[in-house]
């Protein structure tokens, strides 16, 4: 726990509510611009759910997210983060294990690919380019709206109107067939979505894990699609889709950005939960921390998800009742859980030729579509997968950082994960037979796995909420369903990072564009911020053009 | 359909054709490069030897990596017909014509050849890979379509002693054999299919055999071609050719549609120098009929491609066309001093009207590298016909022996 700064009675220019990533990117930002700011967090470390943790002697964990490609380079470069000692370093491959004993690789060669799924069947192997086509066409499409606030489609403002016609523009630049295309790209199922390019089961098994990761919604559901685009929209280096590793874990972001944050002169305040946020004559002016004390500024960025910042850190009554109402029903449910794993050595998986990357990629066993859904079935009837899909990753695999030489960290995201089972909370018996199905699972492909476990952190819903303060450990703060993105994320009116109360403002993953490590909402919130204070958004670099 | 293929298949993505033995043992700079994931030569031994091997003896060429795909059943010719622009009723069996194929908004796939062996059994080569439109416009069709890459080894053998070299090495009959003509051979290394065609604009060879004959091809090849200065040959003497030639090629010269991510990157036939190839009178329904006869209802093309004669000596690649040497209109696709015409020649997209019915005042910048220093120059450019070099012995039956 940080020590109050001896600053007791003053009054900062900006508070944040919450060091994670978002809130650094805010705080950051804002303090570029000559704010004196303070980030208040309630853990005693910063990050939020980018975070590196020692749980275990010598092994750091990124203990909830775990892999980067979202994290604009804009931010990156801007905020100096490499300078502040950030590398993101892109993995390898990556591989389906099969029930029947068989597997599809993934590999960054271009006709190893190719081949490797001609192993499965040629015509998927020849569409593999095709689609692969139809995904960046839409990924660039909706690239130029990450770094912008949404209009506000009711408005007249000339700013609105400007940003509308922007994204009309846009939309009117597509082709007939690309405007039909991205609608349906939008609305679809991925599981459909694949189906127009893809004929065998294991190949779109593989192509729709993006589409289901951090969401409440089954391969089948319509809007998995967009979720997949979601996943797909970053890069590593330009490389577009590609997703690599921080090394040093993922907290090595949220550390250079409280490093770059302390380096512009910001003040980061660890150990410190906020009970309210102080309104007085309709505005926000402070923040009140568990224990009572009292701490003042001129304005008050949350980067919590909606239903905490206004559910909790304020009262109904200071809110409009339509908005209240509208951030009760934002959709952010739990639906996954995290598995993470100190071991003593690389599990062997006899399936796999040795010479194979896959251990330094990204490992699955939901070898159907079928199989995936049938996970999600589980979910609905409130109870954890029986047979769970994993996204399973060996970061010490690349990154020497993490584990002694010869040890490795493991990360497995495992979905589905209900936020109660059967409508009651978990049960630490219960959590350990969620553990079980993720164990038992990797068992089955790996005879050695269980004998190199060392130490294991289980987390359901119920463990990510009490660490990151995320409603129901939803990764993506809400939803990312076509209902709830733009300037419908996360409520409609509110979709420009202002609250209905004067000098309140949101900069979480709920907002526009959404979740993943990525740091545009908390960029753009500070974008915000500025314009209100009529101050120069210092270097805050134009978003990269889309060539 | 799938392959059975090794587990280990990734170990060395760039596999080796079943030519490579012989290529490997001629190599001296290990100059490589891959070809739709095959380890193809770039240059042998020397480039302009084996540029000179094409126009003045003969060239051999491993052709293997070329995409292949069969096509047989009582619909073949029917589907042939409705999957590319050409009229397939005109191509006779034991012939081959050079063709294209667009997706229904009339936007080329890609270029390659039509082999039509029987009534019933055709062969299409190309550059990119297919499989799933060419399944697709199938339907409906009693037809049968398999890629067949790795089940055939070709070998393209062309320049002006490539005749003379067939007929040492026991092609009987050889000489009858006309320019887009298929004929199967009995030789000393089994049954061979040849037809007369190839990349090069130059008399000229490809031959076709089951993977497990190549290495007995090769040898009889090159045997008899000892006394015709038979040169094995890599791609980059192969690419100023077919520049002379003033061939196109997928990837370089236009964007195949499925792979374009930006729309106004896809071209129609009309607008990369193939509106020729668009049978618009045929009597069935081909992909793109639609859309080709509304474009070229309303003239409304908006690229030609153009082959350009630029002054002076430094061949023009990638720089951009200038009208009146301010407005861009243009981009070069390919460029190269060409040894044989003695002229700075280049293949051009360029952005109607100009290149069409605006053909004079056309300038190209060009960027010179010498000594670490750019030397920028505004030269002129001339539009004039394909093919910059047209020899006379290309399409001569029965052909001369030099």
């Amino acid at each position: 726990m940080t020590p109050p700064p001896s600053s007791a009675g003053k009054t900062w220019d900006a508070i944040v509510v919450g060091a994670g990533h978002n809130g650094l990117v805010n705080a950051c930002y804002l303090a570029r611009a000559g704010l004196d700011v303070l980030v208040v967090e309630r853990n005693d470390w910063v990050g939020g759910a980018a975070t590196s943790r020692s749980l275990y002697p010598g092994f750091l964990y990124s203990n909830c997210s775990y892999v980067c490609s979202l994290l604009r380079p804009e931010i990156m470069r801007d905020l100096e983060l490499p300078k502040h000692g950030l590398q993101v370093v892109p993995y390898e491959g990556g591989v389906i294990l099969k029930q029947d004993g068989g597997y599809l690789g993934t590999f960054r060669d271009h006709d190893a690919h190719r081949r490797e799924i001609g192993r499965h069947s040629l015509r998927d192997a020849e569409a593999y380019d095709r689609y692969s086509a139809e995904v960046i066409r839409q990924c660039r499409f909706i690239r130029p709206f990450l770094l912008r606030t949404p209009p506000d489609p009711t408005s007249l403002k000339p700013r609105d109107v400007q940003e509308l016609l922007y994204l009309g523009r846009k939309f009117y630049d597509l082709t007939e067939t690309e405007m039909a295309d991205t609608v349906r790209f939008w609305t679809m199922s991925i599981a459909e979505f694949l189906d127009e390019f893809f004929e065998t089961d294991v190949v779109k098994a593989g192509f729709c894990i993006s589409g289901i990761i951090g969401t409440a919604l089954g391969p089948l559901s319509p809007g998995t699609a967009y979720v997949l685009l979601h996943h797909y929209m970053g890069d590593v280096d330009g490389a577009i889709g590609a997703w690599g590793f921080a090394r040093g874990g993922m907290g090595a972001i949220s550390e250079s950005l409280a490093s770059s944050f302390r380096a512009s002169g910001g003040t980061v305040r660890t150990g410190a939960s906020v009970d309210k946020v102080l309104v007085e004559n309709g505005r926000a002016t402070g923040v009140v921390l568990d224990g009572g004390e009292e701490i003042r500024g001129r304005l008050v960025v949350s980067n919590l998800d909606v239903k905490r910042t206004f559910l909790k850190l304020l009262e109904e009554p200071q809110l409009p009742a339509d908005f209240v109402k509208k951030v009760k029903n934002f959709k952010i449910r739990g639906s996954s859980g995290k598995v993470n794993i100190a071991l003593d050595g690389l599990p062997d998986f006899p399936a796999l030729p040795p010479s194979a990357p896959f251990l330094r990629g990204d490992m699955h066993f939901t070898d159907s579509v079928e199989r995936m859904e049938g996970a999600y079935d589980d979910w609905k009837a409130g109870r954890w997968s029986a047979d769970p899909f994993l996204d399973m990753m060996i970061p010490t695999t690349i990154d020497p950082t993490m584990a002694p030489p010869g040890k490795h960290f493991m990360s497995c995201f495992v979905q589905y994960c209900p936020p109660k089972v059967e409508g009651h909370d978990w049960t630490d018996a219960e959590r350990d037979g969620f553990a079980k199905t993720v164990v038992d699972q990797i068992a089955e492909y790996s005879p050695n796995f269980k004998d190199l476990i060392l130490h294991m952190e289980v987390r359901t819903p119920r463990e990510i909420e009490r660490e990151t303060g995320l409603t129901e450990g939803n990764i993506f703060q809400g939803e990312l369903t076509f209902d709830q993105l733009l300037f419908n994320r996360p409520v409609p009116g509110y979709a420009q990072y202002r609250a209905p109360i004067g000098g309140l403002y949101m900069c979480g993953s709920a907002t526009h564009p959404g979740g993943g490590v990525m740091g545009a909402p908390g960029r753009n919130a500070a974008a915000e911020v500025l314009r209100d204070l009529k101050k120069p958004a210092k270097d805050m670099s134009d978003a990269y053009p889309v060539l | 359909m799938r392959r059975a293929l090794p587990r280990e298949h990734f170990e060395k993505p760039l596999w080796h054709t079943p030519f490579h033995p012989r290529i490997a043992a001629l190599m001296t700079h290990e100059q490589w490069y891959g070809w739709g994931g095959y380890l193809s030569p770039q240059v042998i031994r020397d480039e302009e030897m084996e540029y000179f091997a094409i126009r003045n003896a003969a060239s051999l060429f491993d052709v293997s990596p070329m995409v292949k795909y069969r096509i047989a059943g009582p619909d073949a010719e029917a589907y042939c017909d409705r999957l590319t622009v050409r009229d397939v009723s005109k191509l006779k069996p034991g012939r081959v014509h050079y063709t294209a194929w667009c997706d229904d908004e009339g936007k080329v796939l890609d270029d390659g050849t039509l082999f039509r062996f029987s009534p019933t059994e055709f062969r299409l080569c190309c550059q990119e890979r297919h499989l799933p439109w060419l399944l697709d416009s199938a339907i409906g069709y009693d037809v049968e379509i398999a890629e067949v890459t790795e089940d055939i080894a070709a070998l393209s053998l062309q320049g002006p002693t490539s005749y003379a070299v067939l007929r040492d090495a026991g092609f009987a009959g050889i000489e009858t054999l006309k320019p887009f003509d298929i004929r199967a051979f009995e030789t000393a290394a089994g049954p061979v299919t040849v037809s007369r065609t190839g990349f090069t604009g130059d008399l000229g060879y490809e031959l076709f055999v089951p993977p497990d004959q190549a290495l007995a091809l090769w040898d009889l090849l090159w045997t008899a071609g000892q006394l015709h200065r038979i040169v094995a040959i890599g791609f980059a003497a192969l690419d100023l050719a077919r520049l002379e030639a003033g061939f196109i090629m997928a990837g370089s010269d236009f964007v195949p549609a499925e792979h374009a991510i930006r729309a106004d990157r896809r071209r129609s036939p009309y607008e990369i120098g193939l509106g020729w190839l668009v049978a618009l009178d045929k009597p069935r329904h081909f992909n793109g009929k639609r859309a080709l006869a509304a474009e070229k209802a309303k003239n409304a093309f908006r690229h030609c491609l153009v082959a350009l004669d630029i002054d002076g000596n430094v061949p023009a690649e990638h720089a951009l066309v200038y009208h009146r040497g301010k407005r861009e209109v243009g981009h070069i696709t390919a460029a190269a001093w060409s040894p044989t015409v003695k002229r700075n020649i280049a293949l051009a997209s360029m952005t109607r009207p100009y290149g069409d019915t605006v053909v004079n005042d056309l300038w190209v910048e060009i960027y010179a590298l010498r000594e670490l220093v750019y030397s920028k120059s505004l030269v002129r450019a001339r539009i004039v016909e394909r093919p910059f070099f047209n020899p006379k012995r290309r399409s001569a039956t029965p052909p001369g022996v030099f």
